[in-house]
């Protein structure tokens, strides 16, 4: 019987994420804001 | 070890404030980090979801100050990312989604029972000439006929509401509906969908 070689083995290698979602990623990390008040943390998103 | 150190310092400049460090820290394990989602989803936009899921959480853990450096900061964001893509595939295999083929498609055989948008706009204008044959009625029997249709309230509430007995309630209720006929063939009126 015929060896079957995947020929997509190597597809996982090349993902990457888009620049797009990284941009969101430090947009999202500059507009995070935790405040803190009686022992509790609070998230908000400044915009 | 040196990359440990380099994810260590630029780890403790971020949560001093350095935003550029964030950048230096996604670019470092962006391709190592989509390549074992992708691994496991084969999908490109879930990869996408995934990671920028798996961040957010880094980014709020760091900003929390709950996170405790130990060196391990890759296989810490590795974990996120395999427990978000179990979550992934717990959702998926509670609702699976299927697409409709050339040759068949599933809607052939499932119906949908909601109104089209014809029936609804017909729908809508009898609820509206409804609303004005009832205004018309008096208003005792408006009364109690907007309470036990639209309200949907018991007799015994609407007697308890009105202040008079039940009997009188369902009297008033059987003359708003024998008026509101009248009122209806007096004008002629067609209200079937």
């Amino acid at each position: 019987m015929e060896k079957i070689y995947a020929t997509e083995s190597d597809k996982c290698r090349l993902a990457k994420a888009k620049p797009s979602t990284v941009k969101f990623l430090l947009d999202y990390s500059k507009s995070l804001d935790i405040m803190e008040a009686k022992g509790l943390q609070f998230e908000s998103n400044l915009n | 070890m040196d990359i440990l150190t380099e994810d260590s310092l630029l780890i403790k400049k971020y949560i001093s404030g350095d935003e550029k460090a964030l950048e230096i820290l996604i670019d470092k394990h962006n391709q190592r980090l989509s390549s074992f989602i992708y691994s496991k989803v084969n999908n490109r936009n879930i990869t996408e979801d995934i990671f920028q899921d798996t961040f957010i959480k880094v980014i709020k853990t760091l900003r929390r100050g709950a996170y405790n450096e130990e060196g391990k900061f890759l296989p810490w964001v590795m974990r996120i990312a395999h427990n978000l893509i179990i979550d992934h595939f717990r959702k998926t295999s509670r609702m699976p989604m299927f697409e409709g083929a050339d040759s068949f498609d599933i809607f052939s055989l499932i119906g949908d029972d909601k109104l089209n948008a014809e029936r609804q706009l017909i729908k809508d204008q009898i609820d509206c000439d409804l609303e004005v044959l009832v205004a018309e009625l008096p208003a005792d029997q408006r009364e109690v006929l907007i309470m036990r249709i639209y309200k949907d309230m018991s007799f015994k509430e609407i007697s308890e509401n009105t202040g008079v007995s039940i009997n009188t309630a369902l009297g008033r209720m059987r003359y708003a509906l024998i008026n509101l006929r009248k009122i209806i063939e007096q004008h002629n009126i067609v209200l079937t969908n």
